[in-house]
């Protein structure tokens, strides 16, 4: 029998695509299917997915929970855990399509959820701290269900598929947000688990990545002192665990962040003015375990913002673009122009240097 | 210059004294700070209260008296400058001081002058005033340890296992008996005229400074103990080429 | 008659061919092996007194030399080895402890050369090190815990004080007096051409040494040689020695007829004394203890010196390095029962302590399992024999290693592991002038430059193959390494894979 993510590592190419309206103006999640489409031979099916920030207004303070279940026992387990430490605002089944390329789909629940104020007073952490933890505890203890999307006003929606499939199939062309980011997935192997499609979230931070990183192990032995767990042993889990580290626990900047994950060489640091040096040498005398190396391209998805990354040799193709308000990124220029042929600016990102957009006034929706 | 060490951490209680252009410190209530004047030179400095372990340790010259008693490993690995104790102290004091001196008032804990050491001009020498605790003097390589033992009435100073190991040195012990179980390692004599005319200027020294009877202190006789050279403290070793 | 029950382990075979009976071999030999027959007119040898050391093999102009293992045996016994039997005779004869020299030689499972390491295969790319950048520079020392920023939001970049390295390699400690001036002279060298550090040992740092204190590790061992305040201060990292792999648990004892006037001089002890270093710290009888000596050294140098506490690999080593960690200590180093010595005992050398391979595994694990691996560096020594074992040690979890015999073989040593005898032929390990005169600093310097040097390339081509261009993300990458021949128990403590897994 395979092994699914979790029970053994998987290394993966993959196709990332991303959509962000600097000016809140909503955006259909259709466009985003279209673009990831022109990708198609970047994926082999066993794996599509996207996440849309800006998809719940009417739910913007509540936790969204995404839940596959293997069945309807383990949901009733999973959901008394819910009630026990989480006020539930609304549950639905997610709306899906039936896509013949979608096939053995588990039970999809959605959650609009607040942490039940005395539990979280008793657990003495703070709000976000506790939802991980409860989002974690889920994820390793129950066993057949699995939390993979989990932020405010934002969602997950994956398959085992190819990603144009996926989209069709979650209805996707039904929201509208301020930021899609996709990714089609090239495994290497057929583990047919739908929570090891990607993107990877956690609360709002949400990951699409392309490339097999080497510096794998490095990265998550170390993030897992602090409490994460790596349960399914992919790139993009660990990537989307070291920026929650560094961002939400740590308090790093964006920026800064991209220069712990893709620091620049130390003979580049060495030639930069003074200060910028310091500050620099100290982020990777700091963090020099969540350096990652290898080939990456990653989107990484947050409130209000999205970054685009590359590794700093650059050994994945990632290609960033321009129209108005609206900020294109993709692994390929053609799914950029699939959905907006007459852009008003075209670049390749260097390795290594943090591309950054963020709405304009917060709340844009 | 005075400091107040309540709530002051070690730390900021070595800066204070740095930082305080006047050589001379006096610190008050001063209760458990570690490190005080560690591998300081020219600083004197007077403490009220109890310091912490690691007192005046690398300490390089200066001075420090205590008004009160002292913890453990007092002076360790001092090179020079002077350590006085109006009070007791607790075990390891002066390991390996290689030179400089330690005077205490009162009794020490286990291994005092362990693994004391000498070298060139430097001659350390440690007077204690009361009894000293097992291990006195072990590993000695070098340097002086006096015993007066002015509480001792007419037990010996040390306890057990005084001089383990001692390679180099001396120990003088104010006393009627010697310790009984004294290791055939050890040569112990009566004191002699040229050994009590080098000692005679530091008991005055000591009796000046805590105000006791040098006249007094000389009716009991002293012993000096010394490693034995004819039967050197080691283990029979055989070359073995593997 | 008093008979010799042990026969010479070597013989001395001469080519009378080639022999000029020039006598080199004979100036050459301090074990006086090589002596001239006035009555047949030519050199010839006594075996009974090679120690197999090649100095005459080398330096014979004529190549009319080779020493060859004596085949002479015992009744075959799979029990009772040669070793043993000549064992037991020396002890009937002289009554005396076995002391031996140099690492552990028996037949212990090498768990280096059970691991293997990974390479790019098309889902991720090789990096060639000679045309891309490959970071190999490392930093040893505390990771801060929360980063903090100024009033302007910028970052607070003060650092506790480490250690840079240009490559994860570091020379061990190894004392003035247990090797020669100029054995500590090359290394010195070495270290400040190379960005790396030497170690003075417990042994004190030689004031003309003093000018490489960048490059440079003090020691602090149980005796306290030379410690000073200048000595403290002079070096980039004080290390609190408590243990050695060669002899853990035993302290050490350096005759008087060592203590030559240099080495009294930096040793801070009279010339002829005996130097004995007790067995353990006497200041230090538990873990709270070392807090004190860690702190009073770092307040003692202001805190401007990372502090390095070495260890023994032994049973509970990970608990052992998590109350190294929670003293404060900055680095921690661990020996391996492989390390080399000037001397120990031999029954202490050959049974005390576990591989440096487990006990790293263990270690890093277990630090890691506590959430405090940031707030100490590892480095590991006994025996890394090459760039391989370095590139395994770095996978495994150390962020350096310390090399000691590897460096002793580039200068000219020939593991003939008769140090203790102090009549090294190579210079390395006496103290006798004629001798350490063989050994050129500047010569035994480059010596070690190229050694070091061929290393970090072959680890630089490692990395490459892996894909990884900065040693710090080696670090802990154990699904790097895969083991082959090993048992479950044992894949599960080194924390990787089977090979094929």
């Amino acid at each position: 029998m395979l092994q699914k993510e979790g029970e053994v590592r998987i290394p993966s190419g993959c196709a990332i695509s991303g959509i962000f309206s600097k000016d809140g103006t909503p955006v259909n999640g259709g466009e985003i299917v279209e673009s990831i489409r022109v990708m198609h031979d970047r994926s082999n099916g066993l794996g599509g997915g996207f996440a849309g920030y800006g998809i719940y207004p009417e739910y913007k303070d509540d936790y969204a929970f995404h839940i596959f279940y293997d069945n309807m026992e383990v949901r009733q387990k999973c959901e008394a855990f819910l009630d026990r430490h989480f006020d539930v605002i609304n549950l639905s089944k997610i709306p899906t399509r039936k896509i013949s390329g979608i096939m053995d789909e588990p039970l999809i629940w959605r959650y609009f959820v607040q942490p039940l104020p005395h539990k979280l007073e008793d657990s003495q952490l703070d709000e976000k701290e506790y939802v991980v933890r409860c989002v974690i505890r889920i994820n390793t203890q129950i066993d057949g269900a699995y939390v993979f999307s989990s932020g405010k006003n934002m969602g997950v929606f994956k398959a085992v598929g190819y990603p144009e499939d996926v989209g069709e199939f979650y209805r996707l062309d039904e929201y509208e947000g301020y930021c899609w980011t996709a990714h089609g997935r090239y495994p290497t192997n057929t583990p047919g688990w739908w929570g090891g499609a990607h993107p990877f979230a956690m609360l709002d931070y949400s990951v699409v990545h392309n490339g097999e990183i080497s510096s794998y192990d490095a990265n998550r032995r170390y993030v897992e002192m602090f409490g994460y767990r790596c349960n399914l042993l992919t790139d993009t889990e660990v990537i989307t665990y070291i920026f929650d580290f560094l961002l939400r626990k740590q308090g790093l900047t964006l920026e800064e962040a991209a220069h712990v994950v893709a620091a620049p060489f130390w003979q580049t640091i060495e030639r930069m003015p003074p200060e910028e040096r310091e500050q620099m040498t100290y982020l990777r005398k700091a963090f020099p375990h969540l350096l990652i190396t290898g080939p990456f391209s990653i989107l990484l998805g947050f409130e209000g913002g999205m970054m685009a990354l590359n590794d700093r040799l650059k050994l994945r193709s990632m290609v960033a673009a321009e129209k108005g308000k609206r900020f294109y990124i993709a692994s390929e220029e053609a799914a950029i122009r699939t959905i907006e042929p007459d852009l008003d600016r075209v670049w390749a990102p260097r390795g290594g240097e943090p591309v950054i957009v963020r709405l304009e006034k917060k709340g844009g929706m | 210059m005075r400091i107040d060490a309540s709530n002051k951490s070690y730390k900021e209680l070595n800066a204070a004294i740095l930082k305080n252009p006047d050589p001379n410190t006096q610190i008050t209530g001063c209760c458990g700070q570690r490190y005080i004047a560690d591998g300081f030179s020219g600083k004197k400095i007077e403490i009220f209260g109890t310091p912490g372990n690691a007192l005046g340790a690398y300490m390089d010259s200066g001075e420090i008296f205590v008004h009160g008693d002292v913890q453990d490993a007092v002076g360790d690995t001092m090179n020079d400058g002077r350590i006085y104790v109006d009070g007791m102290a607790g075990d390891a004091v002066g390991y390996a001081m290689r030179g400089g001196e330690i005077f205490i008032h009162g009794n020490v804990g286990y291994r005092a002058g362990i693994h004391m050491k000498a070298y060139g001009q430097k001659r350390p020498l440690m007077i204690v005033g009361g009894c000293a605790g097992s291990f006195l003097g072990e590993y000695q390589a070098g340097g002086t340890i006096v015993v007066l033992g002015l509480n001792a009435g007419s037990e010996p100073p040390v306890s057990y296992f005084c001089g383990m190991g001692m390679h180099g040195g001396a120990i003088y012990l104010r006393t009627k008996i010697l310790p009984a179980d004294l290791s055939d390692r050890i040569v112990a004599s009566e004191v002699t005229r040229k050994d009590m005319w080098e000692l005679m200027p530091k008991l005055e020294h000591f009796c000046n400074i805590f105000g006791e009877n040098l006249n007094e202190i000389l009716k009991t006789p002293f012993y000096k103990l010394t490693p034995d050279s004819g039967n050197p403290y080691k283990q029979l070793y055989v070359a073995n080429y593997q | 008659m008093r008979i010799n029950h042990i026969y010479p382990e070597f013989e001395v075979i001469r080519n009378m061919d080639k022999c000029t009976n020039c006598r080199l071999c004979i100036r050459q030999c301090a074990n006086k092996v090589h002596f001239y027959d006035e009555k047949r007119k030519r050199v010839m040898a006594n075996d009974s007194l090679c120690v197999n050391c090649h100095r005459c093999v080398a330096v014979c102009p004529e190549r009319a030399l080779k020493i060859v293992k004596s085949e002479h045996t015992f009744r075959k016994n799979a029990n009772w080895s040669e070793r043993d039997i000549n064992e037991i005779y020396r002890q009937a004869e002289s009554g005396g402890v076995l002391l031996s020299s140099m690492g552990n030689p028996k037949n212990y499972p090498v768990y280096w050369d059970k691991i293997l390491i990974n390479a790019s295969q098309v889902t991720n790319p090789s990096i060639d090190p000679l045309r891309e950048p490959m970071e190999t520079r490392t930093f040893l020392g505390k990771r801060p815990k929360k980063i903090r920023r100024d009033a302007n939001g910028r970052l607070i970049t003060e650092m506790t004080p480490g250690i840079e390295l240009s490559t994860p390699i570091m020379f061990s400690a190894m004392s003035y007096g247990s090797i020669s001036y100029n054995a500590h002279a090359a290394l010195a060298k070495a270290a400040k051409i190379l960005g790396i550090c030497y170690n003075t040992g417990e042994g004190g740092l030689h004031e003309d040494f003093y000018a490489y204190g960048p490059n440079t590790i003090v020691q602090v061992a149980s005796g306290r040689f030379g410690v000073h305040k200048d000595y403290l201060n002079a070096g980039a990292a004080i290390e609190i020695k408590m243990g050695q792999g060669a002899k853990p648990g035993i302290g050490g004892h350096l005759p008087g007829t060592k203590i030559v006037e240099d080495v009294s001089k930096t040793r801070m002890i009279p010339k002829g004394s005996d130097a004995i270093s007790p067995a353990p710290h006497h200041d230090i009888y538990s873990i709270e203890d070392l807090r004190q000596l860690v702190d009073s050294l770092k307040e003692a140098t202001r805190h401007k010196k990372p502090i390095i506490v070495k260890v023994a690999a032994v049973h509970n080593i990970g608990a052992i390095a998590s109350g190294i960690a929670r003293s404060g200590a900055d680095i921690i180093a661990i020996d391996g029962f492989r390390g080399g010595t000037g001397a120990a005992p031999t029954r202490i050398r050959d049974n005390i302590g576990i591989p440096v391979e487990l006990a790293l595994a263990a270690v890093d694990e277990r630090l890691r399992q506590e959430g405090i691996r940031g707030d100490v560096s590892i480095v590991v020594g006994g025996s890394i024999r090459s760039s391989a074992d370095v590139v395994k040690a770095i996978a495994l979890g150390a962020d350096a290693v310390y090399i000691g015999t590897a460096a002793l073989l580039a200068l000219g040593c020939h593991l003939c592991r008769t140090c203790q005898s102090g009549r090294c032929n190579w210079g390395i390990a006496t103290q006798n002038p004629e001798l350490v005169r063989r050994l050129d600093p500047e010569e035994g310097a480059a010596r070690l430059v190229n050694l070091v040097t061929a290393w970090t390339h072959e680890i630089k081509e490692m990395m490459g193959g892996m894909g990884i261009n900065s040693i710090e993300t080696l670090n802990g990458n154990r699904l790097m390494l895969r083991g082959v021949g090993l048992n479950d128990r044992e894949l599960k403590v080194l924390g990787i894979s089977h090979a094929g897994e």
